[in-house]
C-alpha cells in the first residue's frame, strides 16, 4: 500500500508550497504543504503529489551497514 | 535511482539470507505477517519468499486500503455520479473494484458516467475550479499515509470558498485494523490464527511514527518490525523479527529510520486532526464493524462533506458467494482455499477486493506465485509453536 | 497547380461533412493534401484501386486500426505510427513489405493543420522505409463521434522461400531474444496525457523493423518466431507465444534493457515496464545453435544495438513464463489483465 518513492528537490516555488522533484531523470511537480524546511536538494519521499517527509541520509547509510553486517555477525547490534 | 537501488542489490539479499538461514532455529516456525499490501507486492515480485528458510513464512495482511473498503461504499460512490451526476475524482486503484452486482467505477465511466482518474487532490480540486457549474466529488481512499493529502485539500478548498467541491470519505486508521486482526474470533472452518510478529507498515509509519505501535506489541506480545518498501528492507526486517522472537523480546523496532521516527510527521498529524475526527465504528471488508478504526469529517467542513451534502444511503452489501476475502484477508486462508479462486475468480474478472487490487494476496500470488505449490506462497500452517 | 479556384486554407481551415461528400470539397482535400504528400505513381493514376504485379512467392496482409490519443506525442503520431505499425505486422513473418493503404475517418471540426502534420508525418515514414501508400480512402464523422482522427492501414508482402515462421513454432530450448529497451513508447504516451503530467525525455521507439528482419532472416532462416511486443508489452507477447507453441518460457530479469528514465517513470505511476507498450522492438525466438549468430547481426542494426538473449524456451504444461528476478527470486511474468493503471497503493 502506499506507494511513495523518494525524490530530489531540485526547484521550489515559495509563494504556491510547491516543489519540483526529480526520480532518476524524471520531473514532478509536488505539494510542500506537509512538510517544514524544504530545501533544494533535498531528498523527499512523495505520495500521491505531496511530499510526506525528508529522507535522511545518515539513517540510510546505516540501514545499507545493517545490511552487510549481517553477514558477519550473529548478534544484532542495535 | 537513489535510496531505490542500493536497496535492491543482489549481493547483500545473499548476505541476509545466508544471517536468516543461520539464525532462525530449525526446531520452530516464524510466522511474519506482513500487514501492508506494499510489502506483499514487493515479497513476490522479487521473489522474497525463495531466499528465506522453509520455517520463515510471510503471511499477506489486509493492508490494502482497496481491498478492506466494504463493496456497500463502492456502491454509493456510483450513485454519487448516477443519482446526483457528479464529477467524481478517483485514484486508479478503485476503478476496477467490483461492487454489487459485478459493477464498477470504470464500467459506470463506460457506460458515460463522468469518472475521472487523478493522481493527486490537486488535480482534483483543479477540476472544480474549472467546471464551476458541475459537483465534483474526491473519493477518499486509503491508510494514514493518504489521509494528510485529503486534508490539505479540504483546507484548500474551505480557504478558496470552492463550492462545488466536495469529499466522500473511507480513510481508515493501521493499528485499529492491527488490533482487529489479533481480536477477531475463528470462524467455522478456518485454521486458528497464528502469527508470531509483524512486519509494520512503511508510509503510514512515517505520518503517524513507530510509537504508535507500541501499545499493541505490549498488549499482544508480538514484535513489530516497522519495514522499508524495499526487499533488502524486507529480509532485513524479517531478520529482526526472527531476533526479538529467538530472544523472548516483543518490541518496537524501526529498520525505516531513513524515514520513520518515534513521532513522525507532526505537521501532517496536525492537518489531519483540524479536518477529521474518529468515527464511531466503521465496517471492514472481512473484519465487519471495527470501533473507532475510520475518518471522518469534522462538523467545521461539514459544507465539504459529501455524505452531508447529498443522500447518501448506507448500503450494506454483501460478498460474492463463496467469496473468501474476509478470510484471506486476515490470514487464515490461502487464496487456493477459496472455491472461486482461478476458477471464476482472476484478475481478468474478479469477484472480490482480494484479486482486484495487485497487492491483495490473491492477485499477488496469481500474478506472480501460481507456479509454486501453495504450501510455499505465505501458507497458514500449524507447526511447533 | 491546383485544380480549384481556391486553395484549402490549411492554416485556419477544419474538416466539415463536405469533405467526405464525394464532392468537390472532398476532392480537393484528396488532391491538395493526401496526393500533395504521399504522392507516388500509383496514387496518382486516382483510381479507387492501385493495381500492381508481384513475383510469385507467398503473399502476407495486415491490417490494423489505429485510435490513438494523444495524436501527437515524443517521437511521434498517429500517422507515423499507423505506417509503422503496419509495416512491422508484416515483417513479423518474415516478409518484405510491398504497398500500404490507408483509410482516414476524420471527426468534423478536425483543424486541418494538424490533418497535414499527420499526412506529412506518415510520407516520411512511408518514404523512409521505400514502402508506398498506393491507396486511401477518406469519411467524415459528425462531431462527437470520432477522436479526432482514426487511421486504418493495411499492408501486403512477399515472404522469402525457405521461411517458416509462426506463433506456434517455439521449440524446447529455444533462446529468446529481444531487440532493445522495453517501455519506451508506453511512457512516452502517458507522459503527453492529462493529469499525469511528468517531464521526461524518453520518446516513443516507434520504427518500421523490416531492414532489420530482413538482416536476420538473412542470416538465420531457420528463426522460429517473430512478433512485436506491443500493447501488453513484452509480458503479454510472451505469454501469448508461450501458450501458441505450448511451451514455458525461463527469463533473466538482468539481461532485459530498461532504459532508466523508463525506470523511474514506471516506479513513480507503479507500473511494471514489462507490461508497457512498445512499437519500434521485436521479439525473436530461435534455435539455441544460431542465437549468438543472430545477436550479432542483431546488434549490428541501428534499430537494434541494445539487443539481448534475455532467456530460453522450456517445457511447461501449463505455459508459465518464469523470471529469476535481479534480486535473485524467482516470479511468474503473467499475462497483463485489463488495462495497466497506476496506483497510489
Amino acid at each position: 500500500m502506499c506507494l511513495a518513492l523518494p525524490a530530489k528537490i531540485i526547484a521550489i516555488d515559495a509563494a504556491t508550497d510547491m516543489a519540483t522533484v526529480a526520480l532518476g531523470e524524471v520531473n514532478k511537480e509536488v505539494s510542500l504543504a506537509l512538510i517544514d524546511d524544504a530545501q533544494v536538494d533535498d531528498f523527499v519521499l512523495i505520495h500521491v503529489g505531496y511530499a510526506l517527509n525528508k529522507i535522511s541520509q545518515e539513517e540510510a547509510e546505516k540501514t545499507l551497514r545493517l545490511f552487510a553486517e549481517a553477514g558477519l555477525s550473529g548478534e544484532m547490534t542495535r | 535511482m537513489k535510496y531505490i537501488d542500493e536497496f535492491r542489490q543482489r549481493d547483500l539479499a545473499e548476505t541476509l539470507a545466508a544471517a536468516i538461514d543461520r539464525e532462525a532455529d530449525h526446531r520452530r516456525h516464524y510466522r511474519i505477517m506482513e500487514f501492508c499490501g506494499g510489502h506483499t507486492h514487493a515479497i513476490f515480485r522479487y521473489g522474497v519468499q525463495d531466499l528465506m528458510p522453509a520455517n520463515v513464512r510471510f503471511i499477506h495482511g489486509p493492508g490494502c486500503p482497496v481491498c478492506v473498503l466494504p463493496i456497500g461504499r463502492i456502491d454509493s460512490a456510483i450513485a454519487l455520479v448516477e443519482v446526483h451526476g457528479v464529477i467524481l475524482c478517483t485514484y486508479g486503484d478503485m476503478l476496477r473494484v467490483p461492487a454489487s452486482d459485478r459493477r464498477s467505477l470504470l464500467k459506470v465511466k463506460a457506460e458515460g458516467g463522468d469518472v475521472r482518474m487523478v493522481y493527486s487532490t490537486q488535480d482534483a480540486l483543479k477540476i472544480a475550479r474549472d467546471n464551476p457549474g458541475r459537483q465534483v466529488v474526491f473519493f477518499a481512499i486509503g491508510f494514514e499515509t493518504t489521509t494528510p493529502p485529503t486534508a490539505v485539500a479540504l483546507q484548500q478548498a474551505q480557504a478558496e470558498g470552492l463550492q462545488n467541491f466536495s469529499v466522500f470519505c473511507n480513510h481508515v486508521l493501521t493499528p485499529a485494523a492491527m488490533r482487529a486482526i489479533l481480536d477477531a474470533p475463528q470462524r467455522a472452518g478456518e485454521a486458528a490464527l497464528a502469527i508470531d510478529g509483524f512486519l509494520g507498515p512503511s508510509h503510514v509509519s512515517t505520518i503517524i511514527g513507530s510509537h504508535a505501535y507500541a501499545p499493541l506489541a505490549r498488549r499482544y506480545g508480538k514484535p513489530v518490525v516497522i519495514a522499508g518498501f524495499e526487499p533488502l528492507d524486507v529480509m532485513q526486517s524479517a531478520l529482526m523479527v526472527i531476533r526479538q522472537l529467538n530472544e523472548g523480546r516483543c518490541e518496537v523496532e524501526n529498520e525505516y529510520s531513513r524515514v520513520v521516527t518515534a513521532e513522525g510527521n507532526r505537521k501532517a498529524q496536525a492537518r489531519v486532526a483540524e479536518v477529521f475526527e474518529l468515527r464511531p465504528t466503521f465496517e471492514w471488508r472481512g473484519l465487519g464493524l471495527v470501533a473507532d478504526s475510520a475518518l471522518r469529517i469534522r462538523p467545521e467542513y461539514a459544507n465539504l462533506d459529501a455524505e452531508q451534502r447529498f443522500e447518501v444511503a448506507a448500503i450494506s452489501a454483501s460478498d460474492v458467494k463463496g467469496c473468501e476475502c474476509p478470510s484471506i484477508l486476515r490470514g487464515v486462508k490461502r487464496p487456493v482455499d477459496c472455491k472461486l479462486f482461478g476458477t471464476v475468480c482472476s484478475p481478468e474478472n474478479p469477484m472480490g477486493s482480494c484479486m482486484v487490487s495487485s497487492e491483495g494476496a490473491c492477485a499477488a500470488y496469481w500474478s506472480y506465485g501460481r507456479f509454486r505449490q501453495p504450501d510455499d506462497a505465505g501458507a497458514v500452517q500449524e507447526g511447533v509453536a | 497547380m491546383s485544380r480549384f479556384p481556391m486553395r484549402l486554407d490549411i492554416r485556419r481551415g477544419h474538416v466539415d461533412m463536405s469533405h467526405g461528400s464525394g464532392g468537390r470539397a472532398m476532392a480537393q482535400l484528396i488532391d491538395e493534401l493526401f496526393l500533395h504528400h504521399l504522392d507516388n505513381a500509383l496514387l496518382r493514376q486516382g483510381n479507387d484501386q492501385a493495381a500492381f504485379t508481384v513475383s510469385a512467392g507467398r503473399m502476407v496482409m495486415s491490417t490494423d486500426g489505429h485510435v490513438i490519443s494523444p495524436l501527437f506525442f515524443p517521437g511521434g503520431d498517429i500517422g507515423s505510427l499507423a505506417v509503422h505499425g503496419t509495416l512491422n505486422d508484416i515483417a513479423m513473418s518474415g516478409a518484405k513489405p510491398l504497398y500500404l493503404a490507408a483509410g482516414f475517418i476524420l471527426e468534423e471540426g478536425f483543424p486541418l493543420a494538424d490533418l497535414e502534420r499527420i499526412v506529412i508525418s506518415m510520407a516520411a515514414a512511408a518514404n523512409a522505409a521505400g514502402v508506398p501508400v498506393v491507396t486511401g480512402d477518406t469519411k467524415v464523422v459528425e462531431r462527437g463521434k470520432g477522436d479526432g482522427v482514426f487511421i486504418t492501414t493495411t499492408g501486403v508482402g512477399v515472404v522469402p522461400e525457405g521461411l517458416a515462421i509462426s506463433g506456434d513454432g517455439a521449440r524446447p530450448g529455444d533462446a529468446i531474444l529481444i531487440s532493445g529497451s522495453m517501455g519506451d513508447h508506453g511512457v512516452a504516451i502517458m507522459s503527453s496525457r492529462e493529469n499525469l503530467e511528468f517531464e521526461t525525455r524518453i520518446e516513443s521507439d516507434s520504427a518500421a523493423l523490416h531492414t532489420l528482419v530482413a538482416a536476420m532472416v538473412d542470416a538465420v532462416p531457420e528463426i522460429h518466431c517473430l512478433r512485436d511486443p506491443t500493447r501488453g508489452g513484452l509480458a503479454t507477447t510472451l505469454n501469448e507465444l508461450a501458450q501458441q507453441s505450448g511451451v514455458g518460457m525461463r527469463l533473466r530479469e538482468a539481461t532485459i534493457p530498461v532504459r532508466s528514465a523508463v525506470q523511474a517513470a514506471c516506479e513513480l505511476l507503479g507500473l511494471d515496464p514489462l507490461y508497457v507498450a512498445n512499437e519500434g522492438k521485436l521479439i525473436c525466438i530461435c534455435p539455441a545453435v544460431a542465437a549468438e549468430r543472430l545477436l550479432a547481426v542483431m546488434r549490428n542494426h541501428p534499430l537494434a544495438a541494445e539487443a539481448a538473449i534475455i532467456g530460453e524456451v522450456v517445457e511447461d504444461a501449463e505455459s508459465f513464463v518464469q523470471m529469476e528476478t535481479s534480486f535473485g527470486g524467482s516470479r511468474i511474468v503473467d499475462w497483463l489483465a485489463g488495462e495497466q493503471l497506476p496506483r497510489i497503493c
